[in-house]
């Protein structure tokens, strides 16, 4: 997974091409969400009282690296490998879907 | 041995500490024991609602009057207290159901308490996310919600800037005759001595009219705006969902954090804090029924607390009979948090000597006392089941 490849080509064998708060974000296949978020350099939620958070343990337990993906709020991104034209948001509290 | 204080308060959940900042304010020397912290019991696992509740004109007497002193206090309370008026809607799910909202309204507003009657439109405006086809509410504007540990922390540092004193780490394994020992072996002196141990007040005095009834409750992560009010079912009153001698209701809280809290359960005979997660499931599938979309909500924690339950569903507030030097604080089941402020004030009152706001007669421990000792306690709570 680089950043270096364009994001205009569409997703193919290869790589996996998904937006991250609208940004298109090209990883390769096996990539965890929460690598493709970091990669689009945003923290991946807000705390209660507003500190950016991103993920700590990488292994499902901090629950810090949680985004909404395609509308469905709270899924922890590094326990999700990306799909092509997956939309993550990282938005902070988040409504149903 | 001196004398040192005038009161030993035994247990800093929101009932000790509102005992303690109570008799501070009357000018008592003042001492709060709790090996547990303060608000770490029951304090801890209850929902934080306060609500004005008329099972009985006493119990509307002492919420009523609790609410009032909550409202009197939101405008100091620390954010960290999360004290928001929400109201609670005391939800009908059919025309039976509206007439007890008729009926509560009639006694409420004679209590002084203002309400409001929402019809079925009104109803689903305001909080869609409830079913279609729900008769209507009650709504209760002056009915709040807060967090009870940040809360109880609150009213003990409120007690101490008025020079009582907190004494954590130590266990009390005996309380009565102007003494207070603990585990260590050392003991206090106090003129009189609280004991606001919840539950487990029984532990310091086995006689107690007293039985722990466990409660589960459960907290969402954040969806803000998905309920707006403290929401509850007048439904419970038909007792139709009873599982194994357990009961559960449709009782659902908005956090200022946008959580949501999800209750409520209520079983006698559980001394262990395990999930019971058959009654759990039960509970959840009451609150379901009446919120179509909870299901979508990602759970973060579920636990049990003890509620202190007597058998007349009335607080034990005031003088121990057999020791003069005793009074008690508990028994509240669940509305501890709520009674909080007009239990210190009647303690406090009693001990002062001065009179109460409200007639402290209906909540006084030497109601079990009267006529036969005899009669088990068990029995009075076998009498209590069938309501």
């Amino acid at each position: 997974m680089t950043e270096t490849r364009s994001t205009d080509l569409p997703s193919d064998g290869n790589s996996i091409v998904l937006s991250v708060d609208g940004v298109s974000v090209r990883v390769s296949p096996g990539c965890t969400v929460a690598a493709a978020v970091l990669m689009a350099g945003t923290p991946t939620r807000t705390s209660v009282s507003g500190e950016p958070r991103a993920p700590l343990c990488g292994m499902g337990i901090c629950f810090e690296c949680r985004v909404s993906i395609d509308g469905v709020p709270y899924q922890r991104s590094c326990q999700t490998l990306c799909l092509p034209g997956m939309k993550v948001t990282t938005t902070g509290a988040q409504l149903l879907p | 041995m001196t004398d040192p204080y005038d009161v030993i308060v035994v247990g800093a959940g929101i009932v000790g500490a509102a005992c303690a900042r109570a008799c501070a304010a009357q000018g008592l020397t003042t001492l709060v024991v709790d090996a547990a912290g303060v608000g770490g019991g029951a304090t801890a696992a209850g929902m934080g609602h306060i609500v004005v509740m008329d099972d009985s004109p006493a119990q509307l007497a002492l919420t009523r009057r609790s609410q009032q002193l909550w409202g009197a206090l939101a405008a100091e309370l620390p954010s960290k207290v999360e004290f928001e008026p929400r109201g609670t809607l005391w939800v009908a799910a059919d025309e039976e159901e509206m007439q007890e909202v008729r009926r509560k309204q009639v006694v409420y507003s004679a209590a002084g308490v203002r309400t409001e009657v929402l019809d079925a439109h009104s109803l689903a405006a305001a909080e869609p996310q409830l079913r279609p086809g729900l008769a209507g509410a009650l709504l209760v504007p002056s009915d709040a919600v807060l967090y009870p540990p940040a809360a109880a922390a609150y009213l003990i540092h409120q007690a101490m800037d008025l020079g009582a004193r907190m004494l954590p780490s130590q266990r009390v394994v005996a309380a009565g005759r102007g003494q207070v020992r603990m585990e260590d072996g050392s003991s206090l002196s106090a003129s009189r001595i609280v004991n606001a141990c919840g539950a487990g007040a029984i532990s310091l005095l086995p006689e107690l009219p007293i039985r722990k009834r466990r409660g589960h409750l459960l907290i969402t992560d954040r969806y803000p705006g998905f309920v707006h009010h403290q929401l509850v079912e007048l439904g419970y009153l038909k007792s139709a969902h009873s599982v194994a001698g357990a009961s559960v209701a449709f009782n659902v809280q908005p956090r200022q954090t946008g959580q949501v809290l999800i209750g409520s359960s209520r079983e006698f005979g559980e001394e262990d804090a395990a999930i019971n997660h058959t009654l759990l499931a039960a509970m959840l599938r009451r609150a379901q029924s009446y919120l179509p979309r909870i299901g979508a909500l990602k759970t973060i924690r579920v636990w049990t607390g003890f509620r202190a339950a007597t058998p007349d569903k009335l607080p034990l507030i005031g003088p121990w009979p057999d020791d003069p030097s005793l009074l008690l604080a508990t028994g509240h089941e669940g509305l501890g948090i709520t009674t909080s402020l007009a239990t210190g004030e009647l303690v406090a009152a009693e001990i002062a000597g001065v009179k109460p706001e409200i007639p402290a007669q209906p909540y006084l421990p030497a109601r079990f006392l009267d006529g036969s000792r005899a009669a088990s306690q068990q029995g009075l709570f076998e009498e209590a089941a069938h309501d």
